[in-house]
């Protein structure tokens, strides 16, 4: 297990450095002075110039700068957002658990309706059941998910006044941020129906989140069912006299499970490249937001921190699907132990 | 299968017909195909079909709703916005750009990445590391986000988008490149061509590509579609194409505060996305069950 | 009364191309702790036939016979919940495949012990000891430690021995074994044989044997049904079989064993079982038959006295056999 650990850590090593290669490039092929840049518009004398040029280090040969970052970005240092003069990393974190919250409400969400419809869309093969699951998961697929929480909220918020437009929590409700993640603090604190408003707000960015990752796990569902099902196990489990339920939810879908994480660890970056669109259409104040305005403010040590934190965000999911993958895949763990 | 054994002989005419044979047998498949056919030909002739100049403001009917709404005009079938455009011809020119935007960014992407992907597993060694390696961190990064940091680097603009947007889709192509050469250099027929002193290129291109190029294909029409939605979607967060441009997304975002007064100037767009997209999947779909053996049968 | 009656059994397949008759009539007849082998080549609907009574046939296919009875009870007329509490537990079946034919999620306890909790109850819990006798009867040595294996940490012939324990773990009255030896090593495939019997005897099961090899059937088997193409064309016991083959097919069969060779090659038999699109008129077998006439091609052959031909070799003349080219009968 430890090895295996190991070397997938090690995989990681060169696309941690590839990450950070483009974070520190991003900065320095801005096209115009990256003194300008970071000044903004105020505009900076001669000799505040090269004083700044010092300070960042821009005087020296660019291999020296990489490595001067690089180490910066291993000792947790990702430099001061221009716009709020606080640490990128403070930022980032402070943000985060906004959009982990809603991605993990989104994935839950995903993997709740799509797995059941793949499963019964693989067992009524060619049906009309089958066809109808398919038919809307393609659509699903092939939804511009900022248009779909438009459409949202003009059905929901606006017809049929049922859910909030934008935000996590209404004004009236006071909650101190404990864990970050809005559904627990209001649990935690004593303002009575916070949690239900929070949950309200949730409800829409979550479909919207959750729309292609669940036509995705539903389609791969149905497809790793299939295959499964005509293995001889699956035969054999049937040749044992157990029911329909049993050899379908213990033998067929343990096996097929195997895909689908896999196809749930490659949703981690698509949720959040969703979470850019769908924070941006709600008013989700979370990291997608968050560097969208930081684009648009020219914040860009915002932007390269928050590209490389994300970067690493996904690494570190990445890894834990493939150490959980190891564990539903008795094989892969004792061929790795061999080996 | 004594089929296959037939038609590896039979002449290009026939594999033709074989494909389309098992291309046709899915209905939804050639659904899409024909709606497909109908936007290539829409956006082709925009400037006849188009009732109006997609620019042309008229004022005097700003908002105005579809034409079966009430108070809408025929003229302006599905309304106008907020500038009095007509909704109808700004989507019909929308179509054009969406289409050129998708076919830019697959034949960039796919082109770059089936050259560095053949190159990867024909001639391996650091060249190989090194490309793969590349691959890797452009994958690492969210492709929305990576697109989003490229064109605040490049600027704003539909031009810029397509290319970011292409750099983002490389890597899949490299990989599925990469590993069907891997895959199809160990084949008899390539070392056959090695015997007969057959050069590196020549091996490269005329043996080995046309070999992988069933998944590279289908590859390409997935990448067709979410190129589109990409498109749209930096054209929505106002980083692609730029206002008054008609392109979709640009189209939604512009509106977008007209959510409430006049949705139609934003439910519009976005089904002409939605079905484009859904057009294009559907293809992609009968194509992958057309072009693998291994689901031919199923 | 036989444990297991079957009449005219037929199972079809509803295919692209048309309905495929997979099986074409076959009756069987097991009695109590009886060894019956069924022989014929690949594609001749053996395992179809054993996985229809079985009701392990996917829903494309149609099954159809006269009777199928099965310790006094109908399994035609069952629904799957009734069905389902005789599989597994009075009628089992191991395959050909041991490898892919257990879970390789579960441990080999998991899957042994869970069959005993489908047909008994109680927890998993409560059978480990039963599990790890059944390993230590199917001769896996550290039955305790095996317990806690997966499949892929098994040898073939290792699968093998834990699917066949866990078949019988509920004491079946029947065991089918589908070619139960084909994928394994040669050297395993006589233990594995070996086993088979031995339980079959200490256990007073019947055993329905699938093979293709009639060397298996000579060193195992009382009766044994041929089947070609989905048709029965001979049963008799094996030892009258072995003496006198009344069918050309049977008698082919025979001479294509190593043993019969008399000369250097192998007797094979020319051509291939017809599919679905080639079948020939008349007997199946004709094109293939050495002893055909027109009779043969034009006709389909009856069955008599449990034999399939028009011309049933009625007195095996073994100076004829020396050139299978030679028709006996116009001599």
């Amino acid at each position: 297990m430890l090895r295996f650990l190991i070397n997938r850590l090690m995989l990681l090593v060169p696309v941690f450095i590839g990450v950070t290669v483009v974070a520190f490039g991003f900065i320095r092929v801005l096209p115009g002075d990256p003194v300008e840049v970071l000044a903004g518009e105020r505009g900076v004398s001669a000799e505040k110039r090269v004083e700044i040029l010092a300070n960042l280090g821009l005087d020296k040969p660019v291999w020296q700068q990489y490595l001067t970052y690089l180490n910066d970005v291993l000792h947790g240092n990702l430099g001061v957002s221009v716009k709020t003069n606080r640490p990128v990393v403070e930022e980032f974190f402070e943000l985060f658990p906004a959009t982990a919250e809603l991605a993990i409400c989104a994935i839950i969400f995903a993997v709740i309706i799509g797995v059941p419809a793949g499963i019964i869309a693989a067992l009524k093969r060619g049906s009309k059941i089958d066809q109808g699951i398919m038919g809307i998961s393609l659509i699903g697929y092939s939804m511009p998910i900022f248009w779909w929480g438009l459409l949202l909220i003009i059905l929901f918020s606006n017809t049929l006044n049922l859910t909030p437009v934008s935000g996590r929590l209404s004004f009236l409700f006071d909650v101190d941020p404990v864990t970050g993640f809005m559904l627990i603090d209001t649990l935690l604190s004593d303002e009575k129906g916070s949690f239900l408003n929070a949950l309200h707000h949730l409800i829409l960015p979550t479909v919207v989140l959750g729309t292609i990752p669940l036509a995705v796990i539903a389609r791969q569902t149905r497809s790793a069912m299939l295959e499964v099902l005509s293995e001889d196990y699956v035969r054999t489990a049937r040749a044992k006299g157990l029911s329909t339920f049993r050899v379908v939810t213990i033998h067929a879908l343990r096996n097929a499970m195997i895909t689908v994480v896999t196809v749930i660890g490659l949703m981690v970056a698509i949720l959040l490249a969703g979470a850019i669109l769908t924070e941006t259409i709600f008013g989700w104040p979370g990291i997608g937001k968050w560097i969208i305005f930081s684009i648009f403010a020219r914040d860009y040590y915002a932007v390269q921190g928050g590209l490389l934190l994300i970067a690493i965000t996904i690494m570190t999911v990445n890894l834990i699907v493939d150490l959980l993958y190891g564990f539903i895949n008795p094989r892969i763990l004792h061929q790795k132990n061999k080996s | 299968m004594n089929h296959s054994a037939v038609s590896s002989k039979s002449t290009l005419g026939q594999q033709w017909q074989e494909f389309w044979f098992y291309f046709s047998v899915s209905k939804t498949a050639v659904a899409g195909l024909v709606f497909l056919v109908l936007v290539v030909f829409v956006a082709l002739f925009a400037d006849v079909i188009s009732p109006h100049e997609p620019a042309e403001q008229y004022r005097q009917f700003a908002k105005l709703p579809p034409a079966w709404k009430e108070g809408g005009q025929m003229q302006f079938f599905l309304g106008t916005d907020y500038a009095g455009r007509d909704m109808l011809s700004r989507i019909i020119h929308g179509s054009r750009l969406s289409l050129l935007a998708g076919s830019i960014v697959v034949i960039l992407s796919l082109s770059i990445g089936v050259l560095l992907g053949l190159i990867a597993g024909y001639r391996g060694g650091w060249l190989e590391i090194l490309i793969m390696r590349v691959m890797d961190t452009i994958m690492a990064v969210p492709g929305l986000l990576l697109a989003l940091v490229l064109v605040a680097i490049l600027g704003p603009g539909l031009l810029n988008a397509m290319v970011a947007i292409a750099i983002t889709y490389t890597p899949y192509f490299v990989r599925l490149t990469r590993a069907s050469t891997l895959s199809e250099l160990n084949r008899d027929y390539v070392t056959a061509s090695k015997m007969t002193g057959a050069s590196s290129t020549r091996l490269m291109f005329v043996s080995i590509l046309p070999n992988c190029m069933a998944p590279v294909i289908v590859q390409g029409t997935l990448s067709f579609s979410t190129a589109i939605l990409d498109t749209a979607a930096l054209g929505f967060l106002g980083m692609g194409a730029q206002a008054p441009t008609p392109e979709w997304g640009t189209l939604i975002a512009e509106n977008r505060d007209l959510i409430l007064n006049a949705p139609w100037t934003v439910t519009f767009p976005g089904i002409a996305i939605l079905l484009a997209v859904l057009a294009i999947n559907l293809v992609g779909d009968g194509l992958r069950d057309a072009l693998d053996p291994k689901l031919k049968r199923s | 009364m036989a444990l297991l009656e079957i009449a005219n059994l037929t199972v079809e397949f509803a295919t692209a191309t048309g309905s495929l008759r997979a099986v074409d009539g076959i009756n069987l007849s097991v009695d109590e702790g009886e060894i019956l082998a069924i022989v014929g080549e690949s594609g001749s609907g053996k395992s179809v036939a054993m996985l229809a009574l079985m009701g392990l046939l996917p829903w494309t296919a149609k099954v159809s016979a006269d009777s199928m009875l099965f310790d006094g009870q109908d399994l035609l007329s069952m629904d799957d919940r009734q069905r389902r509490k005789i599989i597994g537990k009075d009628i089992s079946m191991i395959f050909q495949e041991p490898m892919t034919s257990l879970n390789p999620c579960f441990t080999v306890g998991y899957q042994i012990t869970e069959v005993l909790c489908q047909h008994f109850g109680g927890s998993r819990r409560s059978y480990n000891n039963r599990a790890i006798e059944l390993l230590h009867q199917v001769g896996i040595p550290a039955a305790e430690t095996r317990l806690n294996a997966y499949p892929h940490q098994l040898s073939g012939g290792m699968c093998q021995r834990v699917m066949i324990a866990m078949m019988i773990a509920c004491q079946p009255k029947l065991l089918i074994a589908d070619e139960p030896t084909t994928a394994l090593d040669v050297t395993i495939q006589a233990q594995i044989l070996e086993l088979l019997i031995e339980l079959q005897q200490s256990h007073g099961m019947a055993l329905i044997l699938i093979t293709h090899d009639m060397a298996v059937v000579a060193e195992t088997a009382e009766h044994v049904v041929v089947l070609y193409a989905g048709q029965q064309v001979e049963q008799r016991s094996v030892k009258e079989l072995f003496k006198s083959p009344q069918h050309p097919y049977s008698e082919a069969l025979l001479n294509a064993l190593p043993e019969r060779a008399q000369e250097k090659l192998l007797n094979a038999i020319p051509g291939v079982v017809p599919g679905q699109m080639d079948r020939p008129k008349g007997c199946l077998f004709n094109p293939r038959c050495s002893y055909a006439q027109e009779m043969c091609r034009q006709q389909p052959p009856e069955l008599r006295d449990g034999i399939l031909c028009h011309y049933p070799l009625a007195m095996p003349n073994p100076s004829m056999r020396k050139d299978p080219d030679l028709d006996v009968r116009t001599q």
